[in-house]
Order: structure tokens, then sequence, then C-alpha cells
């Protein structure tokens, strides 16, 4: 398997990491590195195997829906990169 | 002083000898001697550490202090903690000045122990060398050339160059017990679930696991008793009785079952450390061991696997950082997708994209089936061999690392070759099961080499007491590097 720069570019595009000139060429080629590492999976017989997400068997807790968390919104506020009147500020996303 | 145990540094404390003031100041001094060779730390903040050291010096006044009470403890970059800067060795979190404290965190103030300070660490824990830390790379203190490994680097060098009597890291691949190799200590990662992750900034959240790193098996126990414990804020912390892990250390090992898995000495395994470890498991015949040749078969997927497994958990967890909210937000940008864009593409460093980039393949459409799924199935695969090897013995031992630690700057440069050098610790993540590091001997250049016990599921009293008796005999965990 080999990675195009027109997959690297579209998997930086869906993780919005900006690639600064060049980087795609260096990225497809340590990437297609890994891959070939990766690529070892391939040859192992899993045929029925039940796939493992975690270590343990769990099951999701329920609790009781009751407020738990106290309004802490000036300590979170005062390391946002941007705000004004207690909002965070970002872009404008809607004309 | 700074070569002593938890134990007589807490019978210091109590009996009047030794404040914790006193002891604090002893590790701020020589951090800030020493530090500046190491870059161990990331953040050291001599006022809040004194103001914790008088209360618990109250505390044991009022004769209320535990065993950790007063005991200064230095804190991986991993872990949130209230009024001090967290980065997890990020520029993305270098103006993160955490707003409240990770469950661990929580317990060791509970316990009246002193944040020594901040270590450095691999960005976002992803590496096993230190040199990925936005912070700089960290020195191993045994030779200034060598890596410490990682990514719990800085945890790592602080101890063994005696700038803190213990400290805590996470391992999602290795991360405590193959810098507890390369810089000559006793680390342990804990079964999955045993300890918080609540506030331990996530990288691979079905792998990531803290636990301790300390100068002995003792410390670790000590330690592990305040760490482990069911929290409800995480969704994965199991509910179960409280144990102390210090209750069987001293218990004879004559009929312990030792499995060596034959995958662990095959080709890749340097002479040096093979030596040394041989010679560890010959001492444990000696205390009356018994060893069984077991098969761990998959093993050399491993590697593969977790090269999926964690890079797609880790692509989800770090889409949080979006420099909406905390952490780097670029100085420009146009549209809201460009302010994204920019700020992680500066806030990040290089393996931590490629890390990001990985995973994102790996779960994109098309892609998911062959890749995730089988890595998946694989994993499966490995956690059974597990099973099936536990049949036969009570633990398993092999080495931690396949050299001793490597040269700054020789790996570096290729993936690859980096993540082959977990290639005996990855597997113990994926099945989530506990793994220790303790030092055996000494390798190339007088390099520490690092033997690891693998226990079956909840078994670290068991694992513990087989590090401590192992160090009731024999010094390696007493040596120190000279500085």
């Amino acid at each position: 398997m080999s990675l195009s720069l027109d997959q690297i570019r579209r998997i930086a595009d869906l993780a919005r990491i900006a690639l600064a000139p060049g980087e795609a060429e260096q990225t497809r080629d340590q990437l297609n590195g890994i891959f070939g590492l990766i690529e070892a999976m391939q040859s192992a017989h899993t045929a029925g195997v039940e796939p493992m997400a975690h270590a343990q068997d769990l099951a999701q807790r329920l609790r009781e829906d009751a407020v738990t968390e106290t309004d802490r919104r000036a300590a979170f506020q005062r390391i946002a990169p941007q705000i004004e009147a207690g909002l965070y500020l970002v872009p404008k996303v809607i004309e | 002083m700074i070569n002593a145990s938890l134990k007589e540094l807490s019978a210091a404390l109590t009996g009047g000898q030794l404040s914790s003031v006193e002891l604090t100041r002893l590790f701020l001094e020589r951090i800030g001697k020493l530090n500046p060779a190491l870059n161990a730390f990331i953040t050291v903040d001599a006022e809040q550490s004194l103001a914790m050291a008088r209360v618990a010096d109250a505390r044991i006044a009022k004769g209320e202090g535990g065993p950790l009470t007063g005991i200064p403890v230095a804190h991986k970059d991993i872990f949130c903690t209230e009024g001090w800067l967290t980065t997890c060795g990020s520029k993305m979190l270098s103006n993160f000045v955490s707003p409240y404290d990770a469950t661990v965190i929580e317990h060791f103030k509970t316990a009246g122990a002193v944040t020594l300070g901040k270590t450095n660490m691999d960005e976002f824990a992803m590496g096993s060398s230190n040199e990925t830390s936005f912070y700089g790379p960290v020195k191993n203190p045994w030779h200034p050339a060598a890596v410490p490994g990682g990514s719990s680097g800085g945890s790592a060098a602080a101890v063994a160059a005696r700038l803190a009597p213990a400290a805590t890291g996470t391992d999602t691949g290795g991360s405590i017990r193959q810098p507890a190799a390369l810089c000559g200590l006793t680390g342990l990662k804990p079964t999955y679930g045993l300890v918080s992750r609540y506030g331990m900034i996530a990288f691979a959240s079905s792998l990531d696991q803290a636990g301790p790193m300390a100068k002995s098996a003792e410390d670790c126990a000590l330690l592990l008793n305040v760490m482990a414990g069911f929290d409800a804020r995480d969704s994965t912390s199991l509910a179960r009785p409280a144990e102390d892990y210090a209750r069987d250390l001293a218990q004879p090992l004559a009929g312990l079952r030792i499995g060596l898995p034959k995958e662990f000495f095959a080709e890749g395994l340097s002479s040096d450390v093979a030596r040394a470890v041989d010679a560890a498991i010959a001492e444990y015949r000696k205390l009356g061991a018994v060893t069984v040749d077991v098969s761990l078969p998959n093993m050399r997927l491993a590697v593969p696997a977790y090269y999926v497994i964690a890079p797609a958990e880790a692509s989800s967890n770090l889409s949080r950082f979006d420099g909406a909210r905390y952490g780097w937000r670029a100085p420009q940008y146009g549209d809201l997708a460009d302010m994204y864009c920019q700020s992680r593409a500066q806030g990040f460093g290089a393996e931590v994209k490629r890390r990001i980039l990985i995973g994102t393949y790996v779960l994109s459409h098309g892609y998911y089936d062959a890749y995730y799924l089988q890595a998946q199935r694989i994993r499966r695969l490995i956690a059974q061999d597990f099973v099936a090897a536990f049949r036969e013995c009570d633990l398993i031992m092999g080495p931690t690392t396949p050299t001793v630690a490597f040269d700054l700057g020789d790996k570096a440069g290729d993936p690859v070759q980096m993540y082959l050098s977990d290639i005996y610790t990855i597997a113990v993540n994926l099945a989530g099961l506990p793994g220790l590091s303790l030092p055996c001997g000494a390798g190339a250049k007088g390099l520490p080499v690092g033997l690891q016990i693998i226990g079956n599921y909840f078994s670290e009293a068991r694992m513990l007491n087989a590090a401590h008796r192992y160090q009731q005999t024999t010094d390696w965990h007493r040596r120190s590097p000279t500085l």
C-alpha cells in the first residue's frame, strides 16, 4: 500500500491540520514507512475473531439525572484565547 | 537523604528529625543545580511546593500524617494540576494553567504529598525518547549523550538523578516501563482501570494508565496505594475494594512459576540486555522460583496493531484542541476552519501530527475494516495468548527493552525504528495487563538494564512482592549515576 499526495492532503484536511509547502511530500514518505510496518497485520488470520475494543468488559455506568458540577465559567474563560461578555470569540460562521 | 526510601523519609518526618519544608528545599536546591543540564522538569514553583510542605508539617505535628504526608513527588506534565502550568510537553498547551486537578493529583494532595514540580515528557506522551517534547529533550542522568526513554522521560530522569524521591508517569505502550528501564528505576503500569484517568490528558483512552516511578518496588507499592481507586468521573474506572499493595512484599517466592516467553528472547534482543536478564532469572531460581517456557505467538503483531489503535484513538482525543476555548491559537487566520487548521498546524509537533494523520486515515471511510477492525481482532488474539500463558505460570518475565538507552538523535529521524523500541511493552497495554520494570544489571557503557515482570489482571501485589524480594538480595536498584 502506498499513500498518494492527494490522499495526504485529504487526510490533513479531515484532521484540520494545515500543511506547509513541501510538508505533504515528507509526510507521505514517513506515513508510507509506518504503513509498511502496519501491513504485517494483514497476514494474520482473524476470521471469526471478535474485535476487542477494550481491556475490560465494562458497560457504561448510569447515574442519577442530577446536577453534579458547579458553575466555573469564569475560571475556564480566564484561560481562553479570546472572550467577550462571557462568550468565546471565534471567526464569524454565519453571514 | 536523597537516597532514602519513602518509608525512611516518612519515619524521619514523623520522628521530627526532618521537616517537609527542609526536605522540599533540599530537592528544590538539587533541581536548581542539576536540572539545567538534565531538563527533567518543565515547571518548578518553589512557592507553591513550600506552601504545601508547611501544611504537611502542620498535619504531621498534629499526628494526622499518613505514609506519604510531607513527601515531595514530581508529576508528569500530563496530569492537570490546578494553578500549575500543565503543558503535556506541547506548544498547544504551553499557556494552559489548569483550572482543576486530575484525580491522581487530588489523591496525592489528600495524602499530604508535596507537588515538587511538573516533569518533561514526549509531546502528548507520543514518543520513546523524550525528544518530541516542545520543551526540548531530557538527558539520561547515567550518560549525557543517551536518551532517558519516553514518554515519561522527565519523571525517570528526575528520580534517577535524585531530584525527586518519587514521580508519577503514564503508560500507553511502555511509557512508564521503558524509561524506568533506561534510567535504572522501578516503574509499574497497573491493570487498566485501576488508576483514574480523569484529568490525565488523553492519548489512547483504551490503553492509557497511570502508575508510579520510584527507586524500589516498596516505594511503588506505597505510591500505588495512594493512586489507585474507583472514580465515578472516569467511565472505565473499576469499582473494586481497596487493596494494600504492600501487603505481600515480604512473602517468600518458593514455588513461584515464572513464564519465559520465547518471543522475548529471540532475534532483536541485544546481548548485554540478554545477559543481565538471564542473570536476574537465575537469581529468581535461587529465591525458589521455577521457570517454565511459554509462548506468545502473536507478539510480532503487537507493534503493528498498536500503531493503528493508538493513533486512531489519539486522532479522536486530540480533536478537542481547536484553539477556541483554551490552548494555542494561531496569531493569524481567516475563517473558522482556517483558525482550526493553523492553530493545530502550529500547536502540534511533527510526531503528534503524524499520529493524528495515521489515525484519521485508518478510521476513514473504506479503510476502517482493513485497519481498525483488523487491529482490534489482533488485539483479541494477543490478549488470548496471555490468558493461555498464565495457565502455565504466575508471572511472566523478560526484558523491558531490546537495548539499553540509545543516543539522542539516533532514532529521532526514523519513526519506525523508534516504534520498535517498545516491542516488549506494547502487548501488555493491548491486553490491559499490569507490567513492571525493575533494574537488573548494567549493559553497554554501564547503562541500566530493565527486567520486565508481567502479571495477570489485578496481580500488582504479587508482582511487587517478586520485585521486592529480588531487591532484598541484589543492589541494582540502589545504584545511582554520578552527577
